[in-house]
Parts: structure tokens; sequence; C-alpha cells
């Protein structure tokens, strides 16, 4: 009896070991586990046992039970195991495949830029005033300290519509509405962001074009100040290395008045290409508002001072990108759009 | 103006090279917009002499020279036939980069070594009327006194550094060397070394008889009027000196007499101008207006019509000048001129502006005119052209001088304070710092009391003119770079957007993430722009406002939709094919409020869209052409941004340009506020599209007035919803906004969602009928919903859908 239980321990073992699918393994199960099964049938031979062996063979069942399920269940493990691996291995998919295309749209590379200068300008608490893109003489040079037959309207050469009405040669008329609407209230601090128009089409001038014009009015503001927030704009700008420099300039509507420089954002100020060899590269025109300027717009110009600046949004995106022909930023061809 | 550095040596100790002093004067404000070196072209070039001359062995027409260049001889194959064994030419050596780009080796011509080139005028950029008969043809000969071995550039006397400058209109003052060197004495500091005359000192001239007579009959035109009398002219060239000067400035020579005004005038910026004494009719000098239609011929033998705006000088007939701009030929100085009366006056800047642009006439004269001259200094500039004329032997200055001068300026002063100055730049200068830095303009001052500092203004610094001018020359005399960096104090202030610039933001960010790129069109278009798109005659969009002046016919109107334009930029997109479009763009239109434009235009703010071709196949994803609603979805994404509600599209049939089956209105708050759709095939195939074309165009004012951008919350469901099906089968006129309509009024607040998951005709369905299947939602916030009152609802639903549309319901 102990003899065939080790022999239909070894004969189970052996046939499980073979099995390479589970259908087969349940099969096994049935043949030595089952109520049939062999096992199953070996225990009716008991009866034949004495009362001594009994329990002895018994307990031998019981370990050659238990070898077997342990062995079937190892085994399914095993080829569990091996039947989740040949699925994954026939899941592999070839990564390098091209992800699903999600059609995204492009904000205008001009769009971003304005929206970068608002940013910056609306951290250090400046508010967004706007105005009429088709002016009047008025606003756009006369209170500007700009009157009729100055020199410097030929600075700006305009598109009229009529004698009294062109279209705004920068966003500066904004000043001057923005301050007749705040006025007393102080301090005056905005930027005014726009489309101007000038009588100018090359690879660096557009006929239309984007400025940003910034104002502060209050009491006690100085040159340092303007120079202040200057840094701090040309450094969120175009990175927290830059360093500005002011060269002496003429506005009719500043004084004094000021070009700025940034330290080159590609050289870093050791002379390049992009600077042509200077260190420094022309962003805006600045400069302490003209006290004609603050007594049109309704302000005291013996209490309070101000100051202004004005840049181009253009050139500071072709500067941001590099991009060598401000007529792209216009021709609108989508090969250019898409990269943005 | 171009500033020639050893000129300007002349008048101011400068020790700075040249490079140097542009840079500080650009950082002291005279902008120096480039240093050029004259002779840099000419460097490798030299003065040679030919020694001995043979034929080429294997050439006929090629000469083998022995060129004598000082150091050496060098051997030069020349094809030139106008040269002969002694002649000085100029010779460039190996090296050399001419100024017409040609770059000089050492060569072999036909076999025989050539080591450098004989030039001929034109490869060095000279004008050959300068020079001798025998040098029109062929290599440039230099008269015997050139000197063998000389650098060219010295020989010619263009060994030269030219500052040009780029002044600002304030200060003209610049246009003339003698200021140009009291701001570099202020800026480098060194000395001036300034003649009489330049400070204002009138000449003694020996008496004469002078019998012209001047009359200023518009004062408010012309401020001063001086002349003065040259007897004994002996017209001729001016002195090589004279010419290398006038040549540096960028002028070119013409007659000693001539070239002695505009000397004058480049050293002290007033433009001057000679009349032949006997062709002034009546002896007469008027200063007057044309008379309208007056013709003049000038100088350029043009004949100028005037107008009564234009300011002119005229004998007791006719007009002899063009006031500032130019001299007519009917008092022109000739070679056989006698008597020459010189002009030395000021013009009002603004007509001479306007005049010189009616007729097209700038000049050197006319600029300093337009900008200001210092009419004070008009008799001592004559002063100077007496000099000039005795020391050329031209002639004779005779007095006296005549002048008229009705209301001659009064000297200004201006006040400057220590404390206003330090204020205003964020310095803490002294009194006598502020002092200091002023008198290197060697202006006159005095302090009246500590703190307040009376300054003389000079008559030639007329942009100085209140306390901020000064306060100005303060800063740059001082140094920007001193200027300290300090952020403003005071009230903190908030930094926001106002609600309808973050809507035209967010408008902008929600078209992009529906896939439009953004473009930006110019404000202006052709007044051809509306043309292809079938305009009824009183269309608002015809109301275009004209451009005066514009750059170009193409930009001569103010667009009046966006429309027109994103349709062009789409037609030259597919013309490089770029053949799928999905564009948007966000700006301002113009309408006029008044046909006599006596106000300003209306600006409405619009955003308008258009796609077309296809979203390309790709190795997972079907190609999707674009079509209505595709568009349609994305505005209803933007509504959804924007916080817009309550809208609705309803179809529209009578836009010209729109296809009248497949175009919606869009409705907001029960107006139009807005369309969309497919282009008309007729204006798809005049704009030469590829194909379907949607477009939208929408009115941001109605947007922005009906964006609430409020978000609510409610509760999430608890309670499982219960998803039922219909499918059925109506006529194909039935719109499905009628059906979802009578749907949710059946279904009312237990009804959480339908969506529409199929649309079929074809196959199986009758003609004229089209199969409709939607899925519905019931769910309740407050109970689980039994299967029995689910069902008895979405039986009432199929059976108000029977009624109501006759909808044959499929299984």
């Amino acid at each position: 009896m102990e003899q065939e239980l080790a022999a239909l321990q070894l004969e189970a073992e052996a046939a499980i070991a073979q099995i390479t699918l589970l259908e087969g393994l349940n099969e096994l199960r049935v043949k030595y586990l089952g109520k049939k099964g062999l096992l199953t049938a070996s225990l009716r031979n008991m009866g034949a046992l004495s009362a001594e062996e009994r329990p002895r063979v018994g307990q031998i069942v019981n370990t050659v039970r238990d070898v077997i399920e342990s062995q079937l269940a190892a085994k399914e493990e095993q080829l569990r195991l091996a039947a989740l691996a040949s699925r994954l291995a026939q899941e592999t998919i070839d990564v390098t495949l091209p992800g699903r295309t999600f059609i995204k749209g492009n904000v205008h590379p001009l769009s971003q830029v304005q929206e970068e200068i608002e940013q910056i300008f609306l951290g250090m608490g400046f508010t967004i005033a706007e105005g009429p893109e088709i002016e009047t003489d008025y606003y756009n040079f006369e209170a500007l300290n700009i009157p009729k037959d100055h020199p410097a309207r030929e600075m700006q050469d305009s598109f009229y519509i009529t004698e009294e009405i062109l279209l705004r040669t920068h966003t500066s008329p904004v000043q001057i509405r923005a301050m007749e609407k705040l006025v007393p209230s102080l301090p005056v601090k905005l930027i005014c962001p726009g489309k101007v128009f000038r009588k100018d089409d090359d690879a660096t001038h557009s006929p239309m074009f984007h400025q940003v014009e910034g104002l502060v009015v209050d009491k006690g503001i100085s040159l340092a100040d303007l120079k202040g927030i200057l840094l701090e704009f040309a450094r969120q700008m175009f990175g927290p290395e830059r360093q500005i420099r002011l060269r002496p300039s003429f506005f009719p509507f500043t004084e004094p008045s000021a070009e700025v420089d940034v330290s080159c954002m590609l050289c870093g100020g050791s002379g390049c290409r992009i600077c042509k060899g200077s260190g420094w590269i022309e962003i805006l025109g600045s400069g302490m508002v003209h006290p004609n300027v603050l007594k049109m717009g309704g302000y005291d110009s013996e209490e309070l001072t101000g100051f202004a600046f004005g840049m181009g949004v253009e050139r500071i995106a072709m500067l941001k990108y590099g991009i060598d022909d401000m007529r792209y930023l216009y021709d609108n061809d989508l090969r250019f759009l898409k990269q943005f | 103006m171009r500033v020639a550095y050893k000129w300007l040596k002349e008048l101011v100790d400068v020790s700075l090279p040249p490079e140097e002093l542009a840079e500080k004067m650009t950082m002291a404000g005279i902008a120096v917009e480039k240093v050029e070196n004259l002779a840099q072209s000419l460097d490798r070039v030299c003065v040679g002499q030919i020694t001995g001359m043979e034929h080429h062995p294997d050439a006929d027409k090629l000469w083998i020279c022995q060129v004598d260049v000082g150091t050496e001889t060098r051997q030069i194959v020349t094809g030139a036939q106008n040269v002969q064994t002694g002649d000085k030419l100029p010779v460039a050596m190996d090296g050399a980069h001419l100024p017409n780009g040609v770059e000089i080796k050492p060569a072999k011509l036909r076999g025989v070594p050539s080591n450098g080139m004989l030039c001929s005028t034109g490869e060095l950029n000279l004008d050959p009327q300068d020079w001798s008969e025998r040098s029109q043809n062929g290599i440039l000969i230099l008269p015997e006194d050139a000197q063998v071995g000389q650098p060219f550039a010295e020989y010619l006397g263009v060994d030269e550094y030219v500052l040009e400058l780029e002044l600002y209109p304030n200060r003209a003052d610049c246009l003339g060397m003698i200021n140009v060197a009291r701001e570099v004495a202020a800026i480098a500091g060194g000395a001036l070394h300034l003649p009489a005359w330049a400070n204002g000192i009138e000449p003694q001239l020996p008496a004469g008889e002078v019998a012209t007579k001047v009359t200023i009959a518009t004062p408010a035109l012309c401020r001063r009027y001086a002349a003065m009398l040259i007897e004994d002219v002996k017209i001729g060239e001016s002195p090589l000196w004279m010419k290398q000067r006038l040549t540096a400035a960028g002028m070119r020579p013409i007659s000693n007499l001539v070239d002695i005004t505009n000397y004058v005038m480049l050293e002290m910026g007033q433009p001057l101008h000679a009349f032949d004494v006997a062709k002034l009719a009546g002896n007469q000098i008027i200063v007057r207006p044309a008379q309208p239609g007056e013709t003049i011929v000038t100088l350029d033998n043009v004949t100028r019509t005037l107008d009564a705006e234009m300011l002119v000088i005229a004998d007791q007939d006719s007009p002899v000048a063009i006031a500032g701009v130019m001299g007519g030929l009917n008092s022109e100085v000739t070679a056989d001129t006698r008597s020459i009366l010189i002009e030395s006056a000021h013009f009002l800047g603004s007509s001479v502006r306007r005049t010189s642009r009616k007729l097209g006439l700038r000049s050197e004269a006319s600029q300093r005119f337009e900008k200001g001259v210092n009419a004070a200094n008009l008799v001592a500039v004559l002063g100077r052209v007496a000099t000039l004329v005795e020391q050329l032997g031209i002639g004779r200055a005779v007095g006296p001088v005549l002048d008229s001068y009705p209301e001659p300026l009064a000297p200004v002063a201006l006040e400057l304070h220590t404390a206003k100055v330090n204020a205003l730049l964020g310095l803490n200068l002294k009194d006598e710092q502020i002092e200091s830095t002023l008198a290197r303009l060697d202006f006159a001052m005095h302090w009246a009391e500590a703190g307040k500092l009376v300054v003389q203004i000079p008559p030639y610094r007329a942009d100085l003119v209140v306390e901020v001018d000064l306060i100005e020359e303060v800063a740059r005399l001082h140094g920007f770079d001193k200027i300290g960096t300090t952020l403003p104090r005071g009230v903190t202030t908030l930094g926001k957007r106002s609600r309808e610039q973050g809507l035209k933001l967010a408008a902008k960010k929600s078209m992009a993430a529906s896939g439009f790129t953004e473009v930006i069109n110019f404000s202006f278009s052709s007044p051809k722009a509306l043309e292809r798109l079938k305009l009824v005659e009183e269309h608002i969009w015809r109301r275009q406002i004209k451009v005066l002046n514009p750059l170009r016919d193409e930009l001569s109107v103010m667009r009046t939709t966006l429309l027109p334009g994103l349709l062009e930029t789409a037609a030259r997109n597919v013309s490089r094919r770029n053949l799928d479009l999905t564009l948007f763009e966000q700006g301002y239109v113009y309408l006029p409020t008044d046909p006599q434009m006596l106000s300003l235009p209306d600006e409405i703010y619009e955003i308008a869209g258009l796609a077309c071709g296809t979203v390309p196949k790709t190795w997972n994803q079907a190609q999707v052409t674009q079509d209505f609603f595709f568009v349609k979805g994305a505005l209803q994404s933007l509504f959804t941004d924007l916080g817009i509600n309550n809208y609705s599209f309803i179809s529209v049939k009578d836009i010209p340009f729109m296809h009248p089956g497949r175009t919606a209105n869009i409705m907001i708050r029960g107006k139009v506020a807005g369309f969309m759709g497919e282009l008309h095939p007729e204006v798809v195939e005049a704009y030469a599209l590829p194909g379907n074309t949607y477009v939208f165009v929408l009115d941001g004012p109605a947007l922005f007035a009906a964006a609430e951008g409020k978000v609510k919350f409610s509760p999430v469901p608890r309670f499982p919803a219960v998803t039922r099906d219909i499918a059925l089968l109506v006529d194909e006129t039935v719109t499905v906004e009628k059906i979802y309509r009578s749907i949710r009024k059946v279904g009312k607040e237990l009804l959480r969602e339908v969506r529409l998951f199929d649309v079929y005709q074809g196959q199986q369905v009758p003609k004229g009928k089209k199969s409709l299947a939607f899925t519905l939602n019931y769910q309740s916030g407050e109970r689980t919903l039994t299967d029995e009152e689910v069902t008895k609802l979405h039986e009432t639903i199929k059976a108000t859908l029977d009624k109501e549309f006759g909808a044959e319901l499929r299984q």
C-alpha cells in the first residue's frame, strides 16, 4: 500500500511536470484528486488495513495529496505566468510610432510677446489702458507737445484720414486720454499696448506695428525710478543677467529723453553679430514726462513728475525669437506661425 | 551731418581717436551713426610712375610696364592704351580692396607675371570729370606734381575719418562744425579754438556802393534778411583743401564762390545764397509770398509753379529764388558775373518745409532752414564769407551789410533749481557740481541765490526753452550711467486686466485650443477687398474710410471686417501649398460715424476665422475633412470658455457670399451676434481656395456683453443614472434643435442629458426621411429612479415625438 502510494506520487509528479497547458492540469487534478481519482480510490483500500496501520497510511495519503496539490498549484502559477508573459510579449508595440495628433492652434508670436510684456508690468502694479487707433491730431501730436509744423512730426510720417484725423503714429495719445480720465487720482501707473501706423515699409519697418507705452505719474518720480522699472522689465523679459544703459535722446513729450539699450542676450555684452559688436541692443525709448504733457493731461506739472516709455513689440519679438525680417510677422505664412 | 575729424581737430583739441570720440558723443546725446574711414578702400594704393614699357610678346593689346612705386619697381601688365613712360598714376598693389570691390592679387597675364594694377577713375570711384582729358579713356593720369610713393588717399586728401551724426530735431545747431566743436569740447573736454566770427563778431568792411534795396513783405515768414555785396568777382575753381573738405562732408565742389557759401554753411549751419546783382531787376530784393500760379525756373532748369503759401525772393519783376529752397536760373552766378549779393537770412522753418515738400525739392540748405537757423548770427556769417573771398582772391566784399531785422530776438535766461535737478534725476548733486557741469557748455551763468542758478542761453541753443531742458543738459553731461536705479515709492497699486481685456485674451486662447492659428493682418486694405464678396451696394462693409496718403493702393482703406483679410491670407497660403488652414484673427474694424469724417469713427472689435482643407490622415487616424460642424464646435467651445450660455444657431439664406443652405446666424440674447457657415462656392473659386471653406465672423461687443463668466457649483449626483436610447425616422426638414426642445420639454428635470449619437440617410431609410438616434440619461438628485417611472417617462417622450413630428420609432 505504501509502495503503491509512493508510486502514485511519483507518477503524478511526473505527469504534472510534463503538462504545458492549463486544461491538462485540470485533467490531472481530476485524475488524481477527484472524487473518482486515483488517490481517492486508494483510500477505499484503507479498510483492508489494520487499525494500527490505518492512521499511519492515512497520514501518508494526506502527505501525498498535499504534495500533489502543491505541485499542481505551483505548476498552475508557473503556467499562468508563462501565459501572461507570452501575452505581454505578443502585445509589444513599436513605441517609436508617432503619438495621436492633437490639432493645436497657435497664438501669433506678437500676441504672445505682447501678453508677456503686459504680464511683467501687471506684476509691477500697472494697469492696461487702451485708446482709439484712429486718432485726432490733437491727441496724437498737439497734446504731446508736438504742435503743427514741429520738425518732430517728420520723425513719424503719418497716414491721414482728414487734416485733423489720422492713424495714430504711437500709443502715446493714450497717455493723455488716460490722464484726462484719471485726474486728479494718483498714482497714474499704466501701460497702453496697441497697433500704430507709420509710412515705412522694409525689412525693419512695417506700416502697421505694435507698441507698448508706459506712464507713471506721482509725487517724487525720478529718472532713477524709470531706470529701476526698465531694468526689472529687461531682466524679466531677457534674463536675470541683463543690464540696461540709457543714451540721451529726443522726444518732444519727454525731457530728459533716453534710448534704452539692453546688454546683448546672445553674447552677454562681449559683442556679436546680433548686437553688431557693441554688446548692446536698443529696445525702447523713454524719458521724464514733459511738463507741457502733464499739463495737457490735467495734472500739476509743478508738484508732480512722471516717466514714460515706449517699445515696439515687433522688435522685442524679433530679438526673442531671432527673426531677421519684420515682414514675416505680417505675411501670416502657416509655416511661420506654426513655429510659435 | 558729416563731421570730418581732421577739420574738427582744427576747431577743438581732441585727443580721442575717432571711434572713441563717437562713442562718447553718442552717450552724451549727439548720436554718431557711424564712423567712416574714407581712406579704407584706398589702402595699398599709391602714386606710381612708369619707368619703362614694352609690348607683351603674346598679346598685341597688352603692355608690360615697369612701375616705380617709391620703395621698389614693380612689373605690371596692363591693357590700357592711354599710358606712356613717365606717366604718374595710381597703382593698386596686392592686398588692395578697391572701392569698386576688386581685390588685387599677384597674377600672370598670358604667362607674364603682373604685381599690381594701374587704376582708372571708375575703379577708384572717382568722378572722371575732375581729371585730365587723357584720363577719360583708360588709366587715371595724375598731374606732374604727384609724389611717387605717396599713399593715394593722402594724395587725394581723403586720409580722413568722417563721423556721421544722426541729429535729433532739437539739435539743428549741430548742423555746423562750429557748434559740433562746442559740443565736443563740452563732452570730451578739449579747448576750443573758435574764430571771432563764430562768436557773433560782425565784420568791418570797406565802404562801397551798395545800391540794392531789401524789403521784407512778410516778417512772419522771414525774421531777418542780411546781404553783402562782393565786387570784382572772378569765378574759378576752389583750392584743393576746400574741395576735399566739401567732399568729405558729402557736398560736390562747384565753383569757388558757390563752394564758399557751402563751406560757410558747413561751418556755421547757415545756408547762404548768391545772386548776380546785375540780374536783379530794379536792384531790388523783396521777400514776399508767391502769387498763385507764378512760375520760376530753378537752378536745376525745372519750371516750378508756385502758390501763395510759398515764400520767394523777388526783384521788382519776378521771383529770383524760392526762399530757403532753391535759387532761380534768372539770377544765377555765371562765369561772367562781376558783382554778387550774398544772402544770409532766417526763413520760418515750417514754411520752408511745406514749400520744399510741395515742390519735392530738398537740399542741404532747406533742411537747415526747416530745423531752424540762428538769426542772431547772420551778419557775422557774412563776415566769414568776406574773409574767405579775400583769402581766395575771388573779389572784394564791401559794406555796408544790408540787414533787415524787424524784431530782434530778446536774449533768453533760464532759472535752474538744484532741488529740481536732483528730484527729477534721482541724484544728489551740489550747487557747484551743477555749475561746473553746465560750465562745460560755455554758458554765462550766476547764482541768484543758493540753489538757484540763472543761465544765459546763447542764441544758437534755441532748443533750451524751459527749466527741464537745462536739467537734461546736466543729466547728459553728468552721465546717465551715473544715475542709480530705484523703484517708485508710494501707494501700492493693483495690476490687473479689465474684464474686456481678459475676455479678449480668453477668446484667443480658446480659439487656439480648438486648433485655430492666429493671424494678424493690416488694418488697412485694398478698396477692392470686398469686390469678390458680391455685397449689395448699401452693405455696411462698403463704408470704408479712405486714407488720404496711403503707402500704396492695396493699403488705402480701413478695414470694415476681418473677413477679406482672412480670405486673402488663406489664398496666399494656398498659393504656397499650405492647403490645410484653420485661422482666426481678433482686432478692430472701423466704421465712420459721419460721412465727412468730422468725428472719430467707431472702432469695433471683431473675432473671425476660417477653416478649409483637411486634418491629414495619419497611421492611426483617418483623414478628417473640415466641415460646418468643426467650426460650430469651436464656437461652442469659445462660448463656453467666455461664459456665454444663451446662444443659438439659426439658418440664414441671404448672406450673398455664403452658401444659402449651410450658413447660420449666431444669436446671443436674441440678437444677431455674427454668422458662420460655408463660403459660397463662387467666392471659394474667386479666391482660388482648394475646396469647401468655412468662415465665421463674430461681433466682440455682443459677445463680451453676454459673457457672464460665472461658474456655479451643482452637486455631483449620488444616485445612479438610467440610460435609454431612442431611434426615430423623421422628415429630413425637421431640425434636430426642434426634437431636442421637444424631448427636454417632456423630460423635464429628470432628464439629465440628451445626446444625438447618429444621423443616417441612405440605404433602408426612405427618401426624404432621416434616421436620428439619441441617448437619454435619466437621473434624480434625490433618489434612485425606478425602472417603471423611467419607462413611463421614456414612453411619454416617444409618444410626444410621434405626435409632433410623425416620428416613426425604430427598434
